[in-house]
Order: C-alpha cells, then structure tokens, then sequence
C-alpha cells in the first residue's frame, strides 16, 4: 500500500480584537491554518470599499496557503459594527484613513501575528487599490519582512491638476523602504499609470531596493477582485501564483 | 483606480430605503469611484446620510456617469418647472 504524505488544508477562521494605532482596540479578521507548525504571517489591508466578505476570502486564501493571514479593520473606528459599505461610506466622508493610523494599525497586526505561538517572526503584508499604497507605507515605516502592492494609486505621480485628492504620494518616503517589494500591476489602469509604475520602478532601482513587478496586458485596476466586473482571470491567476512564490521566499512556509 | 474624491454637502430633507422607515438626511457625499454593486469600474456615488445617528444611517445610489449627468438634467428641469415661489 502507498502512504502518502499528510496534508491538510484545514483552517479556521474568527473575528476578534487587537490593539491598533494609538493603543485603540479595533476588530481584526484572522484566519489561521490547522496545523501546529511554524509559519509566517500575512496582514492584508482591505481595498477602500471596506473590510468586505471579498477580502475575508483573500484572508482565508493566505490560511490555506499556510500562512496565519489577518486583516484589521480600518473603518472600526467610524462604524463599529456597521455593514462594511456602511462604514466605508462613513470613514470617506470623515477624511479617509490618515497615513499615521494605517500604520499604527498595520503594526499592531504584525505584533498581534508574531506574538503567536505558530509565527516564525515573519510577517509581511499586502493591500488592494488604496490599501496597495499603504502597503509600502507600511514597508516604509515598521519592520516587515515582505511587501506587496497590487495597483496602488499615488505611490509615485503626480495627481492631475485640480484633482481633489486627499493623499500624497509616498516618493519622498521611498528611500526608508525595509522589505523587498512585489508590485502587481494592470497595463490598462491610469492610476497608477505605467509611467507611474515605471518611475516606481526607477525610483527603487536607483535605492537599490529589491522589487519585483508584473505587469498584465488586458488588465485594469482592481483586476483581483472577483465580484467585480474589472476582474480578469488571468492576471488574477498569474498574480496568485507571484504572490505565493513571493511570500514563500520571504516569510518561508 | 481609487479616485479618493470626495465632495460633501449639507442636505435637509427625508430619505427612505427598502425595509426601513423615512429618516432626516443632513448630510450628502458625493464621489466618483469604485461601486460596491454596481456593475461598472467607476460610478458617480452618492451617499444620504444622518451622522448623528450612526453609519447605517444611510441611503446610497450608484449611478453610472451617463445616468448621472440625465439626474442631473432631470433635477434641474423639475426644479424649473415648479412655480419660482416654490422653490426659492
């Protein structure tokens, strides 16, 4: 009889409480796999529609690929306990989230993922759309190990004139970045543009930052997103499989 | 793209979603960017809302540019069709 090897996708997933930016206690999204082994973390900061059942799935996919995954809630603050849309329309109409509590809280979700008993103190961290951004706001400012943006407007470019924006691009903070970076990007999006991601691009090689990017033809913004009609499979697929790689090669597993 | 454009405004008036009672809305968002339902990549948004009385608060359309721009020309043009004295 052929034994074969033991593997078990088995996870399980809760909401709970972590100490974000500021000492403030905000909900966290964690999916963890079954197994007792040690293994790296992932943060996974929520796109600006909120903290969705969409990106509690992208939370269990980083479970199953091994890793304990959370995700905090950036919108806790404006609507603890609201619908997800609810908050996200509540936290837009505030301001937004400011770039100095994304990273408070980003922090605390790295400490809350080291602080288990399975972590190999390994943790890195990936966002979608505007959490893309934060992403390397993130790299650039707390001890990560990895760093992924997946089409992260206002990285590097300047918003058109008269655009009403209420973010700065993170050009100036490029050179603190600590994690090498995975940037996911589609050919068709303007922002970022390709002339933005290749001044991203240039900017990192010049500071000799390790990056690797990937660029899809046939592929806009938010082409991971498989509720919406921006998602395309094949850059999702093939970007997947990047990330896996990635990760693996920086956080183990 | 996230656009991060958000234009705020003050509003007195009722709104009323499915399954829920008529409220007071004191405050209109309006921004043009990703829907949550709609099936479009960017929609003119917007959101009615009573802050005082938490984020459900809130009755929310997602129009595509097109549609937006006929609301538009369809406000104005029920606005000007009422007597003057009525809608000073």
């Amino acid at each position: 009889m052929i034994e074969l090897p033991t593997v078990s996708d088995s996870l399980s997933a809760e909401t709970i409480r972590i100490t974000g930016n500021n000492g403030d206690e905000i909900e966290a999204y964690i999916a963890r796999p079954a197994s007792e082994e040690a293994r790296g973390g992932v943060v996974v900061i929520h796109h600006m529609p909120g903290y969705d059942r969409g990106t509690k799935e992208i939370v269990r996919h980083f479970a199953e690929l091994g890793y304990d995954a959370i995700c905090p809630n950036l919108y806790w603050r404006e609507g603890p306990g609201a619908a997800p849309d609810d908050a996200a329309a509540t936290a837009r109409a505030q301001g937004g989230v400011p770039d100095e509590r994304l990273v408070g809280d980003v922090g605390g979700s790295a400490q809350y993922l080291r602080s288990l008993p399975t972590s190999n103190d390994r943790v890195g961290v990936i966002g979608y759309c505007s959490g893309g951004r934060q992403s390397v706001l993130a790299a650039c400012n707390l001890d990560l190990d990895a760093a992924v943006d997946c089409y992260g407007a206002f990285v590097t470019g300047t918003p058109p004139e008269g655009f009403p924006v209420q973010v700065t691009n993170l050009v100036d903070q490029l050179p603190k970045l600590r994690a090498p970076l995975l940037g996911l990007f589609g050919n068709e999006d303007s922002f970022p543009s390709p002339d933005q991601v290749d001044e991203l691009d240039e900017i990192l090689t010049r500071e000799g930052k390790p990056h690797e990017f990937h660029r899809y033809d046939d592929a806009g913004h938010a082409f991971f997103s498989v509720d919406r009609p921006a998602y395309r499979v094949a850059a999702a697929n093939d970007g997947w499989e990047r990330i896996s790689a990635f990760f693996k090669t920086h956080l183990g597993g | 793209m996230c656009t991060y454009a958000t234009v705020k405004t003050s509003i007195d008036g009722s709104a009323k979603g499915p399954e829920s009672s008529w409220f007071h809305v004191t405050d209109g968002t309006v921004y043009f960017d990703h829907p949550v339902h709609a099936m479009a990549k960017h929609t003119l948004n917007i959101d009615f809302a009573d802050p005082s009385r938490g984020p459900s608060a809130r009755v929310a359309v997602e129009l595509t540019a097109a549609s937006a721009r006929e609301l538009i020309g369809a406000i104005q043009a029920a606005l000007d069709s009422a007597p003057v004295e009525l809608t000073a």
